[in-house]
C-alpha cells in the first residue's frame, strides 16, 4: 500500500529524464537478457559488471533505476569511458539504500501486519469454530425440543383420543345404566305384578279351598278389654271414628297452641321487661343530654316527638297486649323497632358526645356531678395539657437559643438579622455622629487648652521675668517705686486665678480621661511652647502689662470677655450635659426596642 | 346393685308384663311365668312346639306364643290357667304375630306378606287386610293404641292405610310419594306419621293423622339414605340416622332440621367426655393359655374393667365397611331418646365399639362410651336418664350424666349379656344371655 506513493513522486520528478532514457531503454531491452545471462555465462567471474560491459551495465542500471522510479538519477560514465562518475553513482546508491531501507521498513510493517492479521485470523477462526460448535449444539437442542414437542403432541393426541373414547364409554355406560334401570324398573314392576297376581291367586285358592286348618280354637270368648260390646260397622260408627280422629287432632293442635301461647306470653313478658328497661335507661338521660348539648335541640325535638309517638304506641301496645291480635303484634314489633332505633341513635350520640364535647360537658356539670372517673379523666387530661405546654415552652426556648447562637441558619433568621444590623448600624451612625461632635468639641477645647497652656507658659515666663526684674529691682536698690509693684503682683495672681478658672471649667466638660491629661499638662509646663510662640508671649506681655494703665482697658476687656466665655462655657457645659443625656437615653431605648420584640 | 340367680331361657324369649308384675320366659316349648319380685314360678304352660315369639297383651292378662314354623299361635291366660286359645294359620304359613293394642285381637302376617289376618278373641271373627308391604317396619300402632298404620303395596305404588284399632275400620287410605317405602312410625302423641323411603333415597314424609302431607325432608341425593328413625317421647324431635354417619334432628313445628350430629373418628369436642373401657386381663402364661382357657374359660370373661376419661382429642376405632356388599356396616343403625327427652343415644355401625350420647338441651355431644368390644345393645331406663349397655361379655355398663360404671355380673360360668330389658319401673334390669337370664336390681333412691 505504501509502496506506490514514493514511486509516483519519483515518476513526476523524473518525467523529463525518462524522455532521455527512453532510447537507451530500447537499446537495453535486447541487451538485458544478455546482461542477465552474463553471470550465468561467465560463471567463473560471477560478476554483473565486467570491464567489457560497463556501458551496457550502466544503461541497464539506468533503465532499472528508471523502472524503479529513480529517473532523476543515473549512473554516468566518465568522459573517458572507464570509471563511473562518483557523485551520480553515490547518489544512486544512496537513493537505492533509501529505497531499500524503506522497503525493508515496509516489509517489517507488512510482516507485523501479517502477524497481526494471522493472529486475528486465528482468533476469528477460533471464534468461528466455537460459534459453529454452538450452532451445532443449538441445532441439536432445537431438534431435540422439536422431537419432544412432537412426542408430546402425539401424547396429547393419544390422550385426547383416549378421553374421547372414555367419554364415549361413559356415555355408553350411562346409556346402559339408564336402559338397565328402565329395564330393571320394568322387570321389577312386571315381577311385582306377577307377584300380586300370584298372591291374588293364592288368596283365591285359599278362600276356595276353605282351608280346614285355618281355625281359631278358643275355650271361651273373652270380653273386650274396655268391657263394651263390639259394635256394628255402620255409617254412624264411621262418622264417630272421623269425629274421634278430628277431636284427637284438635286436642293435639290445641295442646300445641297452648304451649305456643305460653311460650309467646313468656316471650312477650321478656319483651315488655326489655322495653321497660330500655325506656328507663333512655328517659332519664334525655334531660342531661338536652342540657349538655343545646346545639342539637332540633334533633332533640325530633327525638321528643318520636318518644311521644313511641309512648303512645307502646301504651297502645300494652293495652292491646292482652288482645294479642295481628295489629297489636305489629304495633309491638314496631314499637320495639322504634325503641331499638332510638337506643341505637342515643348510643351513637352518646358516643359522639363523649368523644367531642367531653370537656365542655365536664366543665358544665363539673360542680354538680363529677363522677370519680370523669374527675380522674379530667385530671389526666389537664396533666397532659400541662405537659404539652411545658414542652411547647421548652421548644420555644430551644428555638430561641438556636436563633441567637446561629442566626444565619434560616432565611427568616437572616432577614431578622438584617433588620437588627440595620438598626444597629443606624444606632452606630448616631453614636458616630455624637462621637464626632464630641471629638470636635474636644478638639476645640484642646486647642483652647493648648492656647491656655501656652499662655500660662508665657505668663510664667513673664512672671519669672517679672520676678527676676523685680528681684533685680529690689536687689539693686531700694527704689522709690516699691509701692507701684504691689498692685501689679496682686493683679498677676488674680489674672492667674482668672486664667485657671476657665481652664478648670473647660476641662470639666470632657471625659475624666482628658481631665487627667489636662492635669498632667497643667502640672508639667511646656518649656518649648514659650519660645515657640512669641505672638502669645507678646499677648502675655500685654497681659502682664495689666497693671499698666495703658493696658488695663484692654486687659479688663479681655478679662470680661474671658469671664463671659467662662460663663458661656459653663452654660454650654450644662447644655452639653443635657444634650449628652438624650442620646444615651435613646440608646437605652434602642436597646429596649431591640430586646422587646423578641 | 344386686343380681338374681340365673334362669334358663331360649331364643332370648323373656318379657316383663306391661304392669310390671310378671316375668315370662320361654324354655323350649314351656312358658314360665314368674313373679318379678320373688321370682317364684306362678304359672307354667306347655306349648305345642318350641316358641319363637312371645308377647304380653297390653292388659298383662294374656300371653301369645307363636310357633312360626308350624303356623301356630297359642294364647294363655294368666288369670284362667285353664283357658287357652290356639290359632292355626294353616297352609299359608305364618311370618309374624302380634297383639293388637286392645289385647283382644291378634294380627298375623302370613307368608309372602300375602295378607294380615286379624283374629278376635272376643267373637272368634277373622278379617283380612290384603297387600301388606314387606318392609323394615310396615305396621305401627299409635301409642294410645287407637290407630294402626299399615304400609301397603298395590300396582307398584305405596299406600298407607290407617285403621281404627277399635273395630278395624279403615279410617284413611292414601298413596305416598315414595319410591319404595321402608317404614312407618307414629309420633308418640299419635298425630303425625313419619314415613321413610328405602335406603336408596333419603326421604322422610310426615303425614297428619287425617292423611295430609305435612312436610317432606331430604338431606341429600344419590347416596344411601336413611338407616334408622326415632321420635323423641315428647314428639318434639324426630331423629334420623343415615348412612352418611350423621343424625339429623327435625323439629315438630316447621319440620326443618335443627341440628346435625356428626360422628367423627376424631373427637375434639371439648364439651364431650370420652369414657374408654380399659380391661385388666389376668396375665396368663402363653404356654398354658389354651389349657387355662379350656379349664376355666370364664376367667377370660371375668377380667376386671374400668372406665378412664380420655384426654381430647380422641381417635375412635373405626371399621372399614365393605361397600360392595348390600347393607354395608356404616351409618347410624340405632338411636333412642331417653325417657325425659334430654338425651339421645346413637350407634354408628362403622364405630361398633362406641355409644354416643347427645344432649338435646345443649344440642351437642355429651359423652362417648368407647367399649373394649362391640356394643350389642343399649337401652334407656324408662324412668331416669340412665343408659344400660352390653357388649356380649359378662359385664353390664351403665351411663348417667354423673358418670359411667362397669359392673361385672357375678355369675358362675360363662354368661354373655347379649340383650337388655328394663323393668318398667326402672328399678331392675333383665340381662339376657344366650340361653340364660339374670335380673339386676338397681339401688333404689331410698337405699342410696
Amino acid at each position: 500500500m505504501t509502496m506506490p506513493e514514493p514511486a509516483y513522486e519519483t515518476k513526476e520528478i523524473c518525467s523529463v529524464t525518462r524522455l532521455l532514457m527512453s532510447p537507451s531503454r530500447q537499446n537495453s531491452v535486447p541487451a538485458l537478457p544478455s546482461a542477465l545471462l552474463l553471470p550465468k555465462n561467465y560463471s567463473v567471474l560471477s560478476a554483473f559488471c565486467t570491464e567489457q560491459n560497463v556501458n551496457q551495465c550502466t544503461s541497464y542500471i539506468n533503465q532499472e533505476m528508471g523502472s524503479l522510479g529513480l529517473c532523476g538519477l543515473s549512473v554516468e560514465l566518465c568522459d573517458g569511458g572507464e570509471g563511473l562518475e562518483a557523485v551520480s553513482a553515490l547518489n544512486l546508491m544512496y537513493e537505492l539504500l533509501q529505497v531499500n531501507r524503506r522497503s525493508q521498513r515496509a516489509l517489517e510493517e507488512m510482516e507485523n501486519l501479517h502477524l497481526r492479521s494471522t493472529s486475528d485470523l486465528e482468533h476469528l477462526q477460533h471464534g468461528h469454530t466455537r460459534l459453529k460448535d454452538q450452532l451445532e449444539y443449538i441445532r441439536r437442542e432445537n431438534s431435540g425440543l422439536h422431537e419432544g414437542e412432537r412426542q408430546l403432541q402425539l401424547k396429547i393426541k393419544t390422550l385426547q383420543s383416549c378421553l374421547k373414547s372414555e367419554k364415549e364409554e361413559v356415555q355408553k355406560l350411562q346409556s346402559i345404566i339408564s336402559s338397565r334401570a328402565t329395564q330393571y324398573n320394568h322387570d321389577a314392576k312386571r315381577k311385582e305384578r306377577e307377584c300380586t297376581k300370584l298372591k291374588e291367586r293364592l288368596n283365591q285358592l285359599l278362600v276356595d279351598k276353605r282351608d280346614k286348618k285355618l281355625v281359631i280354637e278358643v275355650s271361651n270368648t273373652i270380653g273386650r278389654s274396655d268391657g263394651k260390646r263390639g259394635l256394628w260397622k255402620t255409617g254412624k260408627a264411621e262418622a264417630r271414628h272421623e269425629g274421634e280422629m278430628y277431636t284427637a287432632l284438635l286436642t293435639d293442635y290445641e295442646a300445641r297452641q297452648r304451649s305456643l301461647m305460653v311460650e309467646n306470653a313468656e316471650l312477650k313478658k321478656v319483651l315488655q321487661q326489655m322495653k321497660k328497661d330500655m325506656m328507663s335507661i333512655l328517659s332519664p338521660k334525655k334531660p342531661v343530654a338536652k342540657g349538655a348539648v343545646p346545639e342539637d335541640s332540633l334533633e332533640q325535638v325530633d327525638a321528643d316527638a318520636e318518644e311521644e309517638e313511641e309512648e303512645e304506641v307502646c301504651e297502645s301496645s300494652r293495652e292491646s297486649l292482652e288482645q294479642s291480635c295481628e295489629q297489636a303484634r305489629e304495633q309491638l314489633t314496631n314499637s320495639i323497632r322504634l325503641q331499638w332505633r332510638r337506643l341505637k341513635n342515643h348510643m351513637e350520640r352518646l358516643d359522639s358526645q363523649a368523644s367531642l364535647a367531653a370537656s365542655q360537658e365536664r366543665e358544665r356539670d363539673g360542680e354538680e356531678l363529677i363522677s370519680r372517673r370523669v374527675h380522674e379523666e379530667e385530671l389526666q387530661r389537664l396533666r397532659l395539657e400541662l405537659q404539652q405546654c411545658r414542652d411547647f415552652v421548652q421548644a420555644q426556648q430551644q428555638l430561641l437559643q438556636q436563633q441567637l447562637s446561629s442566626p444565619c441558619d434560616e432565611e427568616t433568621a437572616a432577614l431578622l438579622n438584617d433588620c437588627y444590623t440595620l438598626e444597629e448600624k443606624e444606632r452606630l451612625k448616631e453614636e458616630w455622629r455624637l462621637f464626632e461632635e464630641q471629638k470636635r468639641n474636644f478638639e476645640k477645647e484642646r486647642k483652647s487648652f493648648t492656647d491656655a497652656a501656652i499662655r500660662l507658659g508665657h505668663e510664667r515666663k513673664a512672671f519669672e521675668d517679672d520676678r527676676a526684674t523685680w528681684m533685680k529691682n529690689q536687689f539693686l536698690n531700694m527704689t522709690p517705686f516699691v509701692d507701684r509693684k504691689r498692685p501689679a503682683k496682686s493683679a498677676s495672681t488674680s489674672a492667674s486665678s482668672l486664667g485657671a478658672e476657665p481652664e478648670a471649667k473647660v476641662i470639666s466638660t470632657p471625659a475624666p480621661l482628658t481631665k487627667s491629661h489636662s492635669y498632667t499638662a497643667f502640672n508639667t509646663p511646656k518649656a518649648p511652647i514659650s519660645s515657640r510662640t512669641p505672638s502669645t508671649a507678646d499677648l502675655y506681655r500685654t497681659l502682664r502689662l495689666l497693671p499698666d494703665n495703658s493696658c488695663t482697658r484692654g486687659s479688663g476687656k479681655r478679662g470680661s470677655r474671658l469671664d463671659s466665655s467662662s460663663v458661656h462655657s459653663s452654660g454650654e457645659h450644662s447644655t452639653a450635659k443635657s444634650r449628652q443625656r438624650p442620646p444615651d437615653s435613646s440608646l437605652r431605648s434602642h436597646a429596649k426596642d431591640f430586646h422587646s420584640p423578641t | 346393685m344386686n343380681f338374681s340367680e340365673v334362669f334358663k331361657q331360649t331364643n332370648q324369649l323373656c318379657r316383663v308384663s306391661p304392669d310390671g308384675k310378671y316375668l315370662a320366659t320361654c324354655v323350649q316349648y314351656r312358658l314360665v311365668i314368674r313373679d318379678v319380685n320373688t321370682l317364684q314360678i306362678l304359672q307354667l304352660y306347655t306349648c305345642l312346639d318350641q316358641v319363637v315369639h312371645m308377647e304380653w297383651s297390653s292388659d298383662s292378662l294374656f300371653i301369645l306364643c307363636a310357633m312360626y314354623k308350624r303356623g301356630l299361635v297359642q294364647v294363655w291366660s294368666l288369670e284362667q290357667p285353664d283357658w287357652h286359645c290356639k290359632i292355626d294359620e294353616g297352609s299359608i304359613g305364618l311370618l309374624s304375630s302380634r297383639w293388637s293394642p286392645d289385647g283382644r285381637h291378634i294380627l298375623n302376617t302370613t307368608e309372602f306378606h300375602l295378607r294380615v289376618t286379624v283374629w278376635s278373641l272376643c267373637n272368634k271373627s277373622v278379617s283380612y287386610i290384603k297387600y301388606p308391604k314387606a318392609c323394615q317396619k310396615g305396621m305401627d300402632f299409635s301409642t294410645d293404641g287407637r290407630y294402626m298404620a299399615l304400609a301397603e303395596r298395590r300396582d307398584c305404588k305405596d299406600y298407607i292405610s290407617v285403621f281404627v284399632c277399635n273395630d278395624w275400620h279403615l279410617l284413611r287410605h292414601f298413596e305416598t310419594e315414595t319410591q319404595d317405602l321402608a317404614g312407618v312410625e307414629w309420633s308418640p302423641n299419635g298425630c303425625v306419621l313419619a314415613v321413610w323411603d328405602t335406603c336408596l333415597e333419603y326421604k322422610v314424609l310426615l303425614y297428619s293423622l287425617d292423611g295430609r302431607l305435612l312436610s317432606t325432608y331430604s338431606a341429600y341425593e344419590w347416596s344411601l339414605g336413611i338407616k334408622s328413625i326415632a321420635w323423641s317421647p315428647s314428639s318434639q324431635f324426630l331423629a334420623i340416622g343415615s348412612y352418611d354417619e350423621k343424625v339429623r334432628i327435625l323439629n315438630h313445628i316447621t319440620w326443618k332440621k335443627i341440628v346435625e350430629f356428626e360422628h367423627p373418628a376424631t373427637i375434639n369436642n371439648t364439651k364431650a367426655v370420652v369414657y374408654r373401657e380399659v380391661e385388666k386381663r389376668l396375665t396368663i402364661a402363653s404356654d398354658d393359655l389354651s389349657l387355662q382357657q379350656l379349664s376355666m374359660g370364664s376367667s377370660v370373661f371375668n377380667s376386671q374393667s374400668k372406665y378412664e376419661i380420655c384426654q381430647l382429642p380422641v381417635q375412635v376405632p373405626t371399621v372399614q365397611p365393605d361397600t360392595d356388599r348390600a347393607n354395608p356396616k356404616v351409618g347410624i343403625s340405632s338411636l333412642s331418646f331417653s325417657a325425659d327427652n334430654r338425651y339421645l343415644a346413637t350407634k354408628n355401625d362403622n364405630m361398633p365399639t362406641c355409644v354416643w350420647v347427645w344432649d338435646m338441651q345443649r344440642v351437642g355431644l355429651q359423652a362417648v362410651l368407647e367399649q373394649a368390644s362391640v356394643v350389642r345393645c343399649f337401652v334407656w331406663d324408662p324412668r331416669r336418664p340412665r343408659l344400660a349397655v352390653c357388649t356380649a361379655n359378662s359385664k353390664l355398663y351403665l351411663w348417667s350424666p354423673a358418670g359411667c360404671v362397669s359392673v361385672r355380673v357375678p355369675v358362675e360360668g360363662c354368661f354373655q349379656v347379649l340383650s337388655l330389658l328394663w323393668h318398667c319401673s326402672g328399678d331392675s334390669l333383665i340381662l339376657i344371655g344366650k340361653d340364660q337370664l339374670c335380673l339386676c336390681y338397681m339401688e333404689t333412691e331410698q337405699e342410696s
